[in-house]
């Protein structure tokens, strides 16, 4: 099993030093993980490396391709309340 | 530097100060020279340097450690002005070239600082890559980072071995129920921790940090940003600790929040602070402390002057194409700064020679103190068009001196497209923003600005143009009190801080 980083990423680095597998990489658009090397940090953390110091809400995918950080979970700002704000600014 | 009363012969620059503003040269001249080397030449250390002096950072450092409720770390937009936002991101060679580059087009650069778009010490190979290579190829520029202090301490020695001498800590409580409110994580042993306990660890590592700093000779300036209702009535206290603890300086700055920069704040709709609440906390605090004003809570890559940004001159490509003699220039940066020195001697000689204390005494009592904006590109003087300024800066003046008490900028944030390039709004904007003053002195100003100012209880004043910024508003002061218009019992009076 393997994670993946999807479109979102902000290319920040904070992950790639801290992947104990060397399995993420700078890429165009955004960073990436090989998915023969990823651990999903087993054996070496008790929380995946990445996905906990990743600042970006649902941009890391575990295995079954489900976010690690969903919507909300990092910032504390409820999805509702984001769509809801981010829409009032669409329509100014 | 503030006004210096005379009464004879005496010509020292006198310590006759703004009570409390940290810059301020006078407030400085109670510290031991070495530390007024220090910061002489420092535009975020000394309020009077800011006037002469120009800094840039170099964003080589993405990664953060932490989250706070305002910052949001997917936004980049070349329009705005406000830490955590970069146009591009650069490899220590790049960062390296870029200063040199730098300092070799704009010779009142003195200082180097790092400080993100993330948090210098998560990313402390390439910070530190930074530093060696320019502390190597241009000695003579002041390196220092700001940071959130999560790493400070286990950073603290190589800082020093860097002979980085300027750290700024950003503390925005002690208490970490208050923190909890402001900081929704951090990243810690192999971690991400959250709530209550996220803050503690926060809190105490910064505490920790600030006191290995200050053992070491340091020199280290608080940040705090002030956000109502959540920390607003904790500064003071921050304040007096962090002073207790050897910080030199507390920089109070108003929380920036708005809803389309994505942060929990800007969603959430909490408010930033007027500039009256500002400035209250900062002179409540200012008995305790040196406090300053002057910040333009720039960009993690900003370059020039403060409150002015000229990076998009020294963009990568653009670097590429300059051929730089770099000795060359740094000689030419001495040969500038000296003259610059020179110029600063001069003001502080004619500074002195403006008021003698016996034209104040009679009005000492019967005059109320009076809001000044002032429209300046540099160089302490009245030296801008109202239409040009971006920002103005703000003193007020009672009849025993006149201090620098902060800036309002004008168009600081895009705020959508929709109000971008109206010049009508610009003109409200700023007649908002200069709440509070009732004098605006710049170099020269248009007729329609002109009435709408005045109409708005803030009368424009060209007559100083090129003058000393004290100067010229001693002598309006001066001016406004004969006239009878600064009687206390005035009714305009109660327009201060409405």
């Amino acid at each position: 099993m393997a994670f993946t980083i999807i479109s979102g990423c902000v290319n920040c680095w904070a992950c790639e030093p801290l992947c104990p597998s060397h399995a993420i990489y700078a890429a165009i658009p955004h960073f990436r993980i090989h998915a023969n090397l990823c651990s999903e940090c087993d054996g070496d953390y008790s929380d995946p490396q990445c996905a906990s110091i990743c600042p970006v809400e649902g941009v890391i995918l575990n295995g079954e391709g489900v976010a690690v950080n969903p919507l909300g979970s990092l910032t504390g700002i409820a999805p509702e309340r984001m769509a809801k704000v981010m829409a009032e600014i669409q329509a100014r | 530097m503030a006004l210096t009363l005379v009464s004879s012969q005496h010509s020292e620059p006198a310590g006759c100060s703004a009570s409390g503003c940290g810059g301020n040269e006078s407030a400085l001249a109670h510290l031991p020279p070495q530390i007024r080397d220090k910061v002489k030449d420092h535009p975020c250390y000394s309020e009077e340097a800011h006037h002469f002096y120009a800094r840039m950072h170099v964003a080589v450092a993405p990664a953060c450690n932490i989250q706070c409720h305002y910052c949001n770390r997917k936004y980049d937009c070349s329009n705005e002005s406000r830490p955590g936002v970069v146009s591009e991101l650069l490899t220590p060679e790049q960062a390296v070239k870029k200063v040199l580059a730098v300092a070799a087009t704009i010779p009142q650069m003195s200082v180097l600082g790092i400080a993100g778009p993330g948090d210098p010490l998560a990313n402390p190979e390439r910070t530190f890559a930074t530093f060696r290579e320019l502390s190597d190829k241009a000695p003579d520029i002041k390196l220092c980072i700001s940071t959130n202090g999560l790493s400070l301490p286990e950073h603290v020695d190589e800082l020093c071995r860097h002979n980085i001498d300027h750290v700024t800590i950003t503390i925005n409580c002690l208490d970490a129920a208050i923190g909890a409110e402001i900081y929704p994580w951090i990243f810690w042993k192999n971690r991400r921790i959250k709530g209550r306990k996220a803050a503690e660890i926060l809190i105490a590592q910064q505490q920790l940090g600030l006191e290995m700093l200050a053992a070491r000779g340091v020199l280290v300036k608080v940040n705090s940003v002030l956000i109502p209702g959540v920390n607003d009535h904790h500064l003071e206290e921050v304040s007096r600790v962090v002073k207790a603890k050897g910080a030199f300086l507390h920089n109070v700055m108003p929380l920036i929040a708005e809803a389309e920069h994505g942060t929990f704040y800007g969603v959430m709709g909490q408010r930033g602070p007027t500039p009256e609440e500002l400035q209250r906390l900062q002179d409540s605090c200012a008995g305790e402390m040196n406090m300053m004003r002057h910040c333009r809570q720039c960009r993690a890559d900003a370059v020039g002057m403060l409150g002015e940004d000229r990076g998009d001159e020294f963009t990568l490509e653009k670097i590429d194409a300059m051929e730089i003699d770099y000795p060359a220039a740094m000689q030419r940066r001495a040969e500038y700064q000296a003259g610059i020195e020179q110029q600063r001697q001069q003001l502080h000689r004619r500074g002195e020679t403006v008021i003698s204390l016996d034209a104040l005494r009679p009005q000492r009592h019967r005059s109320r103190p009076l809001l000044v904006a002032v429209a300046s590109s540099g160089g302490g003087i009245i030296n801008q068009h109202f239409g040009h300024a971006r920002e103005f800066l703000v003193y007020e003046a009672t009849a025993l001196d006149v201090r620098f008490i902060g800036h309002r900028k004008v168009d600081l944030y895009c705020s959508g497209s929709d109000h971008c390039n109206e010049e009508e709004s610009t003109l409200q904007q700023t007649i908002r923003a200069l709440n509070g003053c009732e004098v605006l002195l710049c170099s020269r100003i248009g007729f329609a600005p002109w009435e709408a100012l005045e109409a708005a209880g803030i009368t424009p004043n060209g007559e100083h143009a090129m003058e000393s910024i004290e100067t010229a508003i001693a002598a309006v002061y001066q001016e406004m009190a004969a006239a009878g218009k600064l009687a206390i019992t005035a009714p305009i009076a109660l327009q201060r801080g409405a």
